[in-house]
């Protein structure tokens, strides 16, 4: 039992890892806003399944799925924020090119 | 605990992963999104095999399905792409997948490095509570967080979502 | 009693949103104001004693003891006074457009909920809960006027923090796997025998990357002067004087020292990041125009002594550090007051268009000039001690080039502080102000109140320095 939830941690571990390489990619390469926001919905998945693992080889899966209740809260909550954000920037330039936000430098 | 298991949560991992990278390659942005609730789904599936029933009902309404509607809503109030756009568009594309051999080095480094190996799991008595339990008894002071989020979720809505257009114009056109 | 500074808040908002008087909405600016006031009181005139006391009835209800120190104690009084000023600000900038001025007391309220939550927090998972919190209000609070650049400060600073708390959250997955707990105190017995576990160092970079993100410190720092300098006046108070400091700096000191994650590794990582954040944020600062970005920078160098205080380990050290904390509160905020005070009397933060304005605006300008004076590390202002004490701690403890680097950095902070004063303040006045007024009373009451402290502080540090900073550690 012990080894096999070892194999499955490295293996849950590795694919999250890969998976906050994507949406790294996704955030760093996109131009436009909304692709960012969908590069950090990405990466809060992979935080979601590194939290799940974390209960399920702990054997505390209970309190990891208060953990995840919660982070899915907060999730839609910036979201939400980050939505009206989006669309505020769209009223004032009527385009969501990252580029062109560059007015603040230094 | 047996090889089945292993066999099918690598597999549902793989497919995770590829509705990931699908998401991000993915030239249209409404394909894009969708490509974030599949992927949310396979999250889905993945916890209810990881014994999470409840966590995953949560990922699959929430972030499959009220997640999704935002980023709908948001790409359908903003600008869809013009036809003349469409051919610039797929140029720029093109150049989204300079960086393609970086990730893929990366994700090669990842694969072939020495895997994180947990030197002794277990190692804490497994207990048996459930999550009404944890949640309701163990982490109230959470929900007490949980409250004050929402509410500023409310008021960021009532801000950011004025629409207050000749307003923010008038503040444009004094810069 | 001290989970009443997170209850009484949410209930404040709570009752001023029920649609039953109309009323409410007018009060509610003054209901907030009182309640800052009735923090920053109680946490001077209680004793310890009566904040870690709970009643019966609390406990039933929360089923959670909270965590006071004299930590948290410095934390809840620098919430209270930034807040009570970024209030008044508020009433000076927005004036009188009632359902603003409305929004922006309740959003306070609960950013205040927040960072008073996250003080209190006893292990990783509310720190995060917490800190998600005060964020989400900050970000809205940046973004409240919805101007342009605003919105793209807001955007970033939004971006990088998302990946900050991404980075915690792991770290807590991976802590998880371990430890099957996320409390301080398990974490602190099991981090010794773990310390060589592949899997405990990652989640360990992890956690501090992310706090390091926060706290804007220096290869992390690209949100900060965007979001200071594009916020509106009150917030930037708020957002440079407290919330970077309690979701950054105060959770960075709290998980290292609750967590006993001061290894060697850690120790060199947390001070050279210091030490890169005091050097270039104090070189970036003197290359600007912008009066607030100036400042923003002015911080993050400021943050990074904080840093190097926690990174040097020792009781004294720590004691500096979390001195110098509440000082920065205090000063930065002051210097943001002034920014304030003039961008909205002259309507330019642009340092080379302004000049000479100290003779039309006096009282700002002595303000600014306590306040920078402060921050520079010129006895006998508060700032001066704070930032004696980090570098006698460093002295002691064998890191020489790092105290000679904090020497030499305060004279980097002089020399862009003095160039600041000499394009701003000094000098002859600039052609186009020549009716310029003092701004009123709604800013002149709280540049007083934070110059009152500084000065204050200065001069009652040797009572401080024994009967409450140095057994900070012995609590901690």
């Amino acid at each position: 039992m012990s080894g096999d939830m070892s194999t499955f941690f490295s293996i849950s571990v590795i694919f999250a890892v890969l998976m906050v390489f994507t949406a790294l990619y996704c955030i760093l390469t996109s131009r436009n806003l909304i692709r960012i926001l969908i590069g950090l919905e990405l990466m809060t998945k992979a935080v979601t399944l590194l939290l799940a693992v974390g209960g399920y080889v702990s054997g505390r899966m209970a309190l990891a799925q208060s953990f995840i209740i919660t982070l899915i809260v907060i999730e839609v909550v910036i979201i939400a924020v980050a939505a009206g954000i989006v669309i505020g920037t769209y009223r004032h330039t009527n385009d969501l090119d990252a580029r062109k936000l560059n007015s603040l430098k230094g | 605990m047996t090889f089945d298991f292993n066999m099918m949560n690598i597999f549902l991992l793989a497919l995770f992963l590829a509705a990931g990278v699908w998401t991000v390659l993915t030239s249209r942005l409404l394909i894009s999104a969708i490509g974030l609730a599949v992927t949310s789904i396979m999250l889905t599936i993945l916890l209810f095999l990881m014994k999470a029933p409840l966590a995953g009902v949560f990922e699959l309404s929430v972030c499959a399905g009220l997640i999704t509607v935002v980023f709908i809503s948001t790409i359908s109030l903003t600008k869809p792409v013009e036809k003349s756009e469409v051919l610039q568009l797929k140029m720029k594309r093109l150049k989204r997948f300079v960086f393609l051999p970086l990730l893929l080095f990366l994700a090669a480094w990842v694969l072939f490095a020495k895997p994180l190996h947990l030197t002794n799991p277990a190692q804490v008595p497994v207990e048996q509570t459930t999550l009404q339990h944890v949640l309701w008894f163990a982490r109230r002071f959470d929900l007490i967080g949980q409250i004050l989020i929402i509410l500023t979720g409310v008021f960021g809505v009532i801000v950011l979502f004025k629409t207050k257009t000749g307003q923010a114009e008038k503040q444009d056109n004094e810069r | 009693m001290s989970v009443l500074l997170i209850l009484v808040p949410l209930a404040a908002v709570l009752i001023m949103n029920l649609p039953l008087h109309k009323l409410m909405r007018k009060l509610a600016f003054w209901v907030g104001l009182v309640l800052c006031m009735l923090q920053a009181v109680l946490i001077i005139r209680m004793p310890i004693g009566f904040w870690n006391t709970q009643p019966d009835l609390l406990y039933r209800l929360l089923l959670f003891r909270p965590f006071t120190d004299n930590l948290a104690f410095v934390m809840f009084l620098s919430i209270a006074i930034v807040g009570f000023v970024s209030l008044l600000v508020a009433r000076y900038a927005i004036e009188n457009d009632g359902s603003k001025l409305f929004n922006f007391t309740n959003l306070l309220l609960l950013a205040m909920a927040g960072m008073n939550g996250l003080v209190v927090s006893r292990d990783l998972f509310s720190l995060y809960v917490f800190l998600e919190v005060s964020a989400v209000a900050s970000f809205i609070l940046i973004a409240f006027n919805n101007g342009k650049d605003a919105l793209e400060g807001t955007f970033k600073y939004l971006v990088l923090s998302a990946v900050a708390t991404a980075m915690i959250l792991s770290a807590i997955g991976l802590l998880m796997t371990v430890t099957g707990s996320v409390s301080f105190k398990t974490l602190s017995s099991v981090m010794g025998p773990n310390s060589g576990n592949p899997v405990v160092l990652l989640a360990v970079a992890l956690l501090l990357g992310g706090l390091f993100i926060k706290s804007g410190l220096v290869p992390f720092h690209g949100w900060v002067p965007d979001a200071y300098s594009s916020a509106p006046s009150a917030t930037s108070i708020l957002l440079a004087g407290i919330v970077t400091k309690t979701t950054g700096v105060y959770a960075l000191i709290r998980v290292v020292t609750k967590m006993n994650l001061l290894t060697h590794q850690v120790q060199v990582l947390v001070m050279a990041v210091a030490a890169v954040s005091i050097v270039v944020g104090a070189l970036a600062a003197l290359g600007q125009s912008d009066f607030k970005r100036m400042l923003a920078y002015s911080s993050i160098s400021q943050v990074g002594y904080i840093i190097l205080g926690l990174g040097i380990g020792s009781n004294l050290a720590l004691a500096g550090a979390v001195f110098h904390l509440f000082n920065h509160a205090i000063f930065k905020s002051l210097l943001f007051v002034n920014a304030a005070a003039v961008e909205k009397q002259t309507g330019t933060r642009n340092m080379d268009i302004l000049g000479g304005i100290s003779d039309k605006m006096p009282v700002t300008g002595f303000t600014s000039v306590i306040a920078f004076l402060s921050t520079a590390g010129i006895p006998p202002l508060s700032g001066f001690w704070s930032k004696l004490i980090i570098i006698i701690a460093a002295w002691k403890a064998g890191f020489h080039v790092y105290a000679l680097i904090a020497i030499l950095a305060s004279l980097l902070t002089l020399a862009y502080f003095l160039s600041m004063q000499r394009r701003v303040f000094f000098g002859k006045l600039a052609s186009g102000f020549e009716d310029l007024k003092e701004a009123n009373l709604w800013i002149l009451v709280p540049a007083c109140l934070l110059a009152a402290i500084t000065i204050g502080l200065g001069l009652c540090i040797p009572w401080l320095l024994n009967s409450f900073l140095l057994p900070i550690r012995s609590i901690l």
